[in-house]
């Protein structure tokens, strides 16, 4: 379940003259989509000026790339709790700038996610504040403790889509395994933050770079450690897995064999994994402060393979906004987390420019596949889904400037940097909810 | 008066907030003027070159020599001198770094004096403020006024640092003397060794221009200096080496190991030392020991230091 998008566009419109790409659809090239109270009514390269009939509303997209609105897995927003980092309306904004017409939020709120009434806030407050759609994943454990399974099943039927305890992994093995025995009963899918704390105390890669400048570091081996035991556990228990973020290339190799035997296993990796390494941090940026640390360029490298060659499924921003109270710190005292949502796809694409990830695998991994791991009906361009899609110039140059984000917290770790591609108009149950100002 | 000679520039920057930022011309220049301080006697000038000026000492974590020796440094050159410890201020009523130093900058010291428990911070409160600041000490990262002090008791007691074999002994992954010294004696020539379980030795050590031991008969072997470093107690009870008496046995400097090292080899430490832990009193104490001359330089290393940063701002002011 998600929030419905209750500002649905009664009007019939086309957009047409479109590049579409949408793989799972089998569509890659010119064409035009036909949309009515919010659903798809038509699309492809037979929606054409004369096919609509006179009286339709139509835009002509020149030429401009249509995708359908990304999904993205794994967004905090401050809401409930510390609204002043993020609401749920000012992420669905900068959501909406970046092509992201589906949010699922952690359950790192404060209260926490965990139970049935705190997931039916979350889907009433997007409904009456968010541009766009918005899915919970609950928690694991009670208050994100770790100790005692929360209440699994009526989360599910608030309209929980996963559960997971967000940035803290479930170190207790039998405790998770009991969790993902649990919730295949009720077929949840079960997201961990793949890390063993025990060998995670520190606030960057472990690394060359960590012992000049003097700061604790985190193995790579504290995920890929944690992601056999819990893939042993998912052979064991038979429950749908998802790891939420993987950050290296040793994990990779985890993730084909766990594959390779037929185990409901997925995972995903943030853009900043893809884009950035441990040498982004320079002289302490607290931008670059993330969780899992960036790695080393080679991890990055085989990273953006990984995506190509179909071992990640999904690319999240892993949006996660933070004041400067809890920025402008030194490295070690100040919080994890950078935003992501609106810069996304503009990253992703410059993977599609320069390190030969085709279109239509971004398409994938941000929007189809996430569909399917979370079993929404959005994410495709069929006729009868919901008309939520975005409009793409790919070659677009454009520098991210603080004072232009929309998100409430300014912390991005692109900021300056110029990106190749982006989003033109975002649209949401056949309404637009983002249009860029030439 | 002061020859024009004497108050030329000698670095280039506002802050010395790290030795891995300043080149070797600018080292040998700290250290020749410390050594006019030294022959001066190294007390009270005739000419208090920083009369007028403020010293702030900001210790945001608790430290006796090298806050003294700062502040003796800053009142034999004429400054005022004051001691701020955070510890026991605003930071324990929730004010963040910045916020202090942007509070103390406003009171428009001239130097800030600055050490602080988190690697990094330092430069972080530089870079808010408009005196200059020297780095007392940050985190794990480096504390250049110890190496450039070092430095000086090598220099003077050796004739010069170039081609030295020195030996760095015990914590270094968690010292900011070690990362501080290596990078200072790798920038004048010497020969660097690490000696240390491997446990106590941060990642990628090698490629910090050192050669790793994991033993000190073959760390100290034909050793022109022998720097031990301290190793904090609460390290010795399990977390990285099992005990005490263990590391003692295997780490620690007695006369028997620091015969592997050459006859004349210098004994150095930073302090304060664990006696019988990770130095024998009769070493620290003996001939080759020259731990108490590293606490005379250190006055003198930062009087040279308060000078060379003075002569930026006042140089700018005529």
């Amino acid at each position: 379940m998600m929030s419905p998008a209750v500002k649905q566009s009664a009007q019939r419109k086309a957009y047409l003259n479109a590049n579409i790409i949408a793989p799972a659809q089998g569509l890659n090239g010119r064409g035009g989509i036909l949309i009515e109270d919010g659903w798809i009514l038509a699309v492809g390269p037979k929606v054409t000026k004369e096919s609509i009939g006179a009286g339709t509303a139509s835009f002509d997209c020149a030429g401009a790339t249509l995708i359908p609105g990304l999904i993205d897995m794994r967004v905090f927003t401050g809401e409930p709790g510390t609204e002043y980092r993020e609401t749920l309306a000012t992420a669905s904004e900068a959501a909406a700038a970046g092509g992201v017409t589906t949010m699922i939020v952690m359950p790192n709120t404060q209260p926490v996610i965990d139970d049935a009434a705190i997931v039916d806030f979350i889907l009433r407050r997007a409904r009456d504040t968010a541009l766009v759609r918005v899915a919970p994943m609950a928690a694991i454990t009670k208050g994100l403790a770790g100790e005692l399974m929360s209440e699994i099943g009526g989360l599910k039927e608030a309209g929980a889509v996963a559960v997971t305890d967000g940035t803290h992994a479930v170190a207790n093995a039998n405790l998770f395994r009991r969790a993902l025995t649990y919730a295949k009963d009720f077929d949840m899918l079960v997201v961990q933050h793949v890390e063993e704390p025990s060998l995670s105390k520190g606030v960057m890669n472990l690394s060359e770079s960590a012992s000049r400048l003097g700061l604790a570091g985190n193995p790579s081996m504290s995920e890929v450690i944690m992601l056999e035991r819990d893939i042993r556990l998912v052979e064991m228990t038979g429950a749908r897995y998802h790891a939420s973020q993987i950050s290296c290339a040793a994990s990779l190799e985890v993730i084909r064999g766990a594959k390779a035997k037929g185990l409901p296993v997925t995972c995903g990796v943030s853009i900043h994994h893809l884009t950035l390494n441990e040498n982004d941090i320079g002289a302490y940026r607290t931008f670059f402060k993330l969780s899992p640390p960036l790695r080393t360029e080679d991890d990055r490298r085989a990273l953006v393979a990984g995506v190509a060659d179909g071992t990640i499924d999904v690319i999240v921003s892993s949006h996660d906004p933070q004041s400067a109270d809890t920025k402008r710190l030194p490295f070690a005292e100040a919080a994890f987390g950078a935003i992501g949502l609106e810069t996304m796809l503009s990253a992703a694409l410059g993977l599609y420019h320069n390190e030969n990830i085709p279109l239509g695998r971004l398409v994938e991994v941000l929007s189809s596949k996430p569909a399917e791991i979370l079993g929404l009906e959005t994410g495709r361009l069929a006729p009868g889904a919901p008309a939520d899609f975005a409009l793409v110039d790919l070659n677009m140059n454009w520098t991210v400037e603080e004072t232009q984000l929309c998100s409430r917290s300014k912390n991005s770790p692109q900021e300056d940097r110029t990106l190749e591609g982006r989003v033109i108009e975002t649209v949401v149950a056949g309404r637009t909810v983002y249009a860029y100002a030439r | 008066m002061t020859s024009p000679s004497r108050r030329s520039p000698l670095l280039k920057g506002q802050h010395l907030l790290a030795v891995d930022d300043i080149s070797p011309l600018e080292i040998n220049a700290l250290l020749d003027l410390a050594e006019t301080y030294v022959s001066e006697g190294n007390g009270p000038q005739r000419n208090p070159i920083l009369q007028g000026q403020t010293q702030v000492n900001l210790f945001f974590e608790a430290s006796t020599r090298t806050q003294s020796s700062f502040e003796i440094a800053g009142k034999r050159l004429g400054a005022d001198v004051m001691n701020m410890a955070m510890s026991s201020s605003a930071i324990s009523k929730g004010e963040t770094v910045l916020d202090t130093a942007m509070t103390i900058n406003a009171m428009r010291p001239n130097f800030l004096v600055v050490r602080h428990q988190s690697s990094g911070a330092v430069e972080l409160l530089a870079q808010k403020v408009s005196c200059s600041v020297i780095n007392a000490g940050d985190g794990q990262h480096e504390h250049p006024t110890q190496a450039l002090l070092d430095a000086l008791t090598i220099r003077r007691r050796k004739g010069s640092i170039e081609g030295l074999t020195v030996a760095i002994c015990g914590d270094v992954l968690h010292s900011r003397v070690a990362r501080s010294n290596i990078h200072m004696l790798n920038k004048l020539g010497a020969r660097v060794r690490v000696v240390a379980p491997s446990t106590l030795l941060p990642t990628g050590i090698a490629n910090f221009g050192v050669e790793v031991h994991r033993n000190m008969r073959d760390g100290l072997e034909g050793a022109d200096v022998v720097m031990m470093l301290r190793l904090q107690l609460e390290r010795m009870s399990g977390a990285f080496v099992p005990s005490q008496r263990e590391y003692y046995r295997f780490y620690g400097l007695n006369e028997e190991k620091l015969r592997y090292a050459k006859p004349d080899a210098l004994v150095m430490h930073p302090g304060p030392m664990n006696r019988g832990i990770e130095i024998d009193s009769n070493v620290a104490d003996g001939a080759q020991s020259v731990i108490r001359e590293q606490v005379e330089m250190g006055v003198a290393v930062r009087m040279a230091v308060l000078d060379a940063l003075s002569r930026n701002w006042l140089g700018a002011k005529s």
